[in-house]
């Protein structure tokens, strides 16, 4: 037959010239003699939509629930079997994914590229633990959040964490929140999910390194209560400021405080606040001194972050693909020693010239020093902010819980001696009754 | 209750306001993303005009076996006696012992149509996604044979590891209504 002798000398010359071309029809497609029918090619359907909604139903359901069982009912079990099904449920039985902390960066992407368009459940799943918040406090954190779950499941023996180094530790939170949403906004990656260390546990298999990360924070969450919703959640970074305008909050005691200090070291969480007394008049004029050049500092940081933020953008603009790939392609032009990489060769094979590739690096650039300067500033205004609240020194009467960083676990309760009042009050009263 | 009185301070005004603040603000992204928003959930696919076939997406996905398999469409393939699908470059002889075979899972089983015709099917229990097929098909032969990201398999990571790692950034959010990105005949 002509056919193969044509095959063979096709490639022999393919050979030769080591062509990498694609798309090319190089053999025609056969016409058949027999009653051959070429088969179709069949592709399996995604997992149906509709589980979706039922994932932002059962969101909806816990949230309420949680909300319920740990202002209402103050039941700490109640509330752990309900952690458990949210680490059943959302993450080994829905393996982590979508979580409302990585929606943070959908949110992102949607709001600054055109093109992107953010599906329903995932909007549901950013707002809905907010708005539970401001109403109701962390409850998403205590009783929700896989992350968290998982982490509180493996809890065993709380160490305390001094309030310095919790503080200090908490801003990586802030620069990982920044940087998420920097990253996404420009389009480069989700770094939030990319770098979710407990997702390969959900999956039980994933990247080795992610999942040595994992395993360790689970070793230090044996001692140190919830490492990654404390340090590094940047979800739990809006969390906390939302939660200080809650309507409703845990109070460590169902009536009033009595002052018995049972419960000072009960949180395994470092969110139980002492009482303090009232500042001696000589420390308070120092104090509102401090205050007052504190407040003159804060813009001066946020211009010095968004300076420092401007002047990184070369560096920032690196996390771009299309940034790296358009510096790979200038080495080589200028460097022939350089050879070529995956990424060059298969930019070279679509035939775009250089320049254009050029002028979009440069555009992605001009973004980042908008980004890097938002950041910078983001980060000074941190800073800042954190200074402001050490130098402010709230009144407190009573033992509370820090509304901020409380996660609504509901642990505290039972530590309580009038709690003890409550629930046997609750019990005759039940056995009167019935 | 945090506030144990009821008249209006101004820490209470406050707080009132940035709360109300809050709650719109929430509301404003929510309506904002919302009719921005999509009803069908993204998944992420492979431009198969964009693959070069690099092999990362055999070692790149978070699945022990990697949702990106094998594809093929017959009606671009040229149902060739020596496929460079399926032979190794340098074959022993042209047979279908293992030895002669570019895929190093033995995924690809060839069927005899109709002289001098071929049949080339992929078993996707076997196919590891590595794409050396998929290389050679492209250089050498037609391009009927392409990666696609098996939605059955993939778990739909909001960031895919594989396109994190994709040097052609031939990856990309589809809808859910319709996944696949495949090779057809008409395209130029």
């Amino acid at each position: 037959m002509l056919h193969v002798r044509e095959i063979f000398v096709v490639l022999v010359a393919m050979l030769a010239l080591s062509v990498v071309a694609s798309g090319l029809e190089r053999f025609p497609p056969p016409e058949f003699e027999t009653d051959y029918v070429r088969p179709t090619t069949t592709v399996p359907h995604p997992r149906q939509d509709v589980w979706e909604y039922i994932d932002a139903g059962v969101l909806l359901a816990a949230l309420g629930l949680a909300a319920y069982l740990v202002l209402r009912r103050r039941s700490r079990n109640a509330t752990f079997v309900l952690m458990v099904f949210s680490l059943a449920y959302f993450g080994f039985f829905r393996k982590g994914c979508v979580c409302s902390i990585g929606a943070i960066q959908n949110i992102a992407l949607t709001a600054f590229d055109p093109s992107y368009a953010v599906p329903i459940t995932v909007v549901i799943f950013f707002a809905l633990p907010l708005v539970f918040t401001l109403f109701f406090g962390r409850v998403f954190c205590g009783a929700v959040c896989p992350l968290g779950a998982i982490q509180d499941a493996v809890l065993i023996h709380p160490v305390k964490v001094p309030r310095w180094l919790e503080n200090g530790l908490r801003s990586i939170a802030y620069l990982y929140l920044g940087a998420g949403v920097l990253l996404a906004a420009t389009g480069c990656m989700f770094i939030i999910c990319r770098y979710d260390p407990f997702v390969g546990f959900f999956r039980l298999g994933a990247n080795w390194n992610l999942l040595v990360l994992g395993g360790c924070l689970l070793l230090i969450g044996l001692f140190v209560g919830r490492p990654y919703c404390r340090f590094l959640c940047p979800y739990g970074v809006i969390l906390r400021q939302f939660s200080r305008l809650s309507r409703w909050r845990v109070s460590i005691t169902p009536t009033e405080c009595i002052q018995c200090r049972l419960c000072e070291d009960a949180c395994p969480f470092g969110a139980i606040r002492k009482p303090t007394e009232k500042w001696p008049a000589s420390e308070y004029k120092v104090a509102k001194r401090r205050l007052t050049c504190l407040l003159v500092l804060l813009p001066i940081l946020v211009g010095a972050g968004g300076w420092a933020g401007h002047e990184l953008r070369p560096w920032l603009a690196q996390a771009h693909p299309q940034v790296r790939l358009a510096q790979r392609i200038y080495l080589e032009e200028n460097d022939p020693a350089a050879g070529t990489t995956d990424a060059s060769d298969a930019f070279r094979a679509t035939g775009r010239p250089n320049a254009e590739l050029y002028a979009e690096a440069a555009q992605i650039r001009g973004r980042f020093a908008i980004g890097g300067a938002l950041l910078g500033g983001f980060i000074g205004l941190v800073i800042g902010g954190k200074l402001l609240s050490l130098s402010v020194k709230r009144r407190r009467t009573d033992y509370e819980a820090d509304p901020a960083s409380c996660v609504a676990c509901g642990r505290c309760y039972a530590y309580c001696p009038k709690e003890h009042e409550r629930l046997t009050q609750k019990k005759t009263t039940a056995v009167a009754h019935g | 209750m945090a506030d144990r009185s009821d008249d209006v301070t101004r820490r209470r005004l406050l707080r009132d306001g940035l709360w109300g603040a809050c709650l719109a603000g929430v509301g404003g992204v929510v309506g904002f993303a919302a009719q921005k928003g999509r009803k069908t959930d993204l998944l992420w696919q492979i431009d198969p005009y964009k693959c070069i076939a690099c092999g990362n997406c055999a070692t790149h996905c978070v699945l022990e076996d990697s949702a990106v398999k094998c594809m093929h469409v017959h009606a671009i393939c040229g149902y060739c006696r020596i496929c460079f699908g399926f032979f190794d470059p340098e074959p022993f002889e042209l047979t279908e012992g293992a030895e002669n075979q570019i895929c190093p899972t033995g995924a690809i089983e060839r069927k005899f149509v109709e002289d001098p015709y071929y049949e080339y099917n992929i078993d996707e229990s076997l196919c590891n996604g590595c794409g050396k097929c998929v290389k050679t098909c492209n250089a050498f032969g037609n391009g009927s044979l392409f990666l696609q990201v098996q939605h059955d398999r993939c778990v739909n990571c909001n960031q895919c590891a594989i396109a994190a790692a994709c040097p052609s950034q031939a990856f990309q959010r589809v809808p859910a209504d319709n996944p696949y990105l495949l090779k057809s005949v008409d395209h130029a």
